[in-house]
């Protein structure tokens, strides 16, 4: 439909231009992407040099440990979230584009996800080795951590749009986003724990997986609206 | 009659409503503190199971009661800001967030000096002492987010969605955490009858009541420093017999 010489684009075509854009973006600067990746790399081989190499203790605090320097990872590259378009003037454009800021907003999530948390992800196994876990409770872990880690850029979202442009924005962002995200590290961990000892990880992964849902519905509208408070 | 409700709801006239009230919630509740004080300490009698120890209760219970209920308040105050735009809203919520954050951390530090004696441990990670310090960890937020925002409607509003998101979350995180771990004794106050002597249940509710009044009365005087502050350019807050001093 031709409204004006302006084709107006659907809901799903606009959320692929915001992905690829990010991407596009992100792969032009790959070193972020890289950084985010050896720092969690460096903190999960930290853990072994600090409480030893007794491999018993390490198989059981593997989840643990990957869970937490996943979540700290990916509080790295949540100041980037928005802070590059909101110097550059791109945000202020987006928030008077006739588009629903949402749709934006969870474009930006979604692109966030695939250049910081997937490569975690797809880091995992190497590392769940490392501390010799076994294959079954690897394979809860990573399809803990592919449920829990968008979770964690959604929320993260929130707190990277309330302290956009304030000074000191990286600690108190961790500051606001790491409570709110215990939730997810429990439910994570805790899969893996059952599968350890023989027990369903079903509820556990069915509730990351009503996480991420609750998340997806209502985390782009929380941004969106602390995008506009902080912009005003 | 039609009430106005929002005449109350501009700090011009609140000020004054509220340093009106102050006086009478502060002597309320230092009588109620004294009294709930006596009863604990002299009239209730020694727990069978637990000796004195157990007279830490009075304080313990009714300062984890006020951490909960008062970011429920605090995110109602802040959700009502949001909503209808009233300056007054968000100062109330900044000025609920300091007593919150001080009643969670006196329920933290009575729950390990109890759990001293009756546990043998100073912590324990179960549910709800977890959870209480979490809560602890949203307050600090609120209080930090709003300290670094120097423009302060910016900052209230900025606060106000944060605590919003925050109480949302807080039931997620409580049972996330009670499934996680739970050893806290049960709930010993239930709707239906308690198990509790007559006096340790008029002591706990006489300051249950005490903490409330402080609460309002601290509340209270702080929003009217934080009223003060914010509009300290304005021609009212000039004519002010104490301002004019």
């Amino acid at each position: 439909m031709k409204v004006m010489g302006y084709k107006k684009s659907s809901l799903l075509q606009l959320l692929v231009l915001v992905i690829r854009r990010d991407l596009v973006l992100a792969m032009r600067r790959r070193a972020d992407v890289l950084t985010t990746l050896v720092f969690f790399v460096i903190v999960v081989s930290l853990f072994p040099l600090g409480v030893g190499p007794e491999l018993g203790m390490l198989r059981k605090m593997a989840p643990g440990v990957l869970w937490v320097a996943a979540l700290l990872a990916s509080m790295l590259s949540l100041g980037r979230l928005f802070s590059a378009d909101y110097q550059d003037g791109t945000l202020e454009q987006m928030m008077l584009a006739p588009q629903s800021l949402s749709m934006l907003v969870l474009g930006k999530m979604i692109a966030h996800w695939m250049v910081s948390g997937l490569p975690l992800v797809l880091m995992a196994p190497v590392l769940g080795l490392q501390f010799d876990m076994s294959a079954q409770p690897l394979g809860v872990l990573i399809i803990g951590l592919l449920l829990g880690t968008p979770i964690l850029s959604m929320i993260g979202a929130i707190g990277a749009a309330l302290t956009l442009g304030l000074r000191g924005g990286g600690v108190l962002l961790s500051l606001l986003v790491l409570p709110l995200c215990i939730p997810v590290l429990i439910f994570g961990t805790g899969a893996v724990e059952a599968i350890s000892s023989g027990l369903s990880v079903a509820s556990h992964l069915s509730l990351l997986g009503a996480l991420l849902v609750l998340s997806l519905v209502f985390t782009p509208l929380v941004t969106a609206q602390a995008l506009r408070i902080s912009m005003e | 009659m039609a009430i106005n409700w929002f005449k109350y709801s501009s700090p011009t006239t609140f000020y004054g409503l509220a340093g009106k009230m102050i006086p009478w919630f502060a002597v309320s509740a230092a009588i109620l503190f004294a009294i709930g004080l006596y009863i604990g300490f002299v009239v209730a009698p020694v727990d069978a199971q637990q000796g004195e120890f157990y007279r830490i209760i009075f304080i313990h219970v009714p300062a984890s009661m006020m951490s909960m209920f008062l970011y429920m308040v605090m995110a109602a105050y802040a959700a009502l800001g949001l909503v209808f735009n009233t300056r007054l809203s968000g100062m109330m919520a900044s000025a609920l967030a300091p007593t919150g954050a001080l009643f969670t951390l006196i329920s933290l530090w009575t729950g390990a000096l109890w759990g001293k004696p009756m546990w043998g441990t100073w912590w324990m990670w179960d549910a709800r002492m977890t959870s209480e310090l979490i809560l602890l960890f949203l307050y600090l937020g609120f209080i930090a987010l709003h300290a670094s925002i120097d423009d302060s409607r910016r900052a209230d509003r900025a606060a106000a969605l944060l605590a919003i998101v925050g109480s949302v979350n807080v039931p997620i995180i409580y049972f996330s955490v009670k499934w996680w771990n739970t050893l806290h004794q049960g709930a010993t106050i239930k709707f239906t009858g308690t198990s509790m002597q007559i006096a340790m249940q008029q002591a706990m509710f006489t300051m249950l009541l005490a903490c409330w009044l402080y609460s309002i009365a601290v509340v209270l005087a702080r929003v009217r420093s934080i009223i003060l502050s914010r509009e300290r350019n304005t021609v009212w807050i000039n004519e002010l017999p104490e301002v004019k001093q």
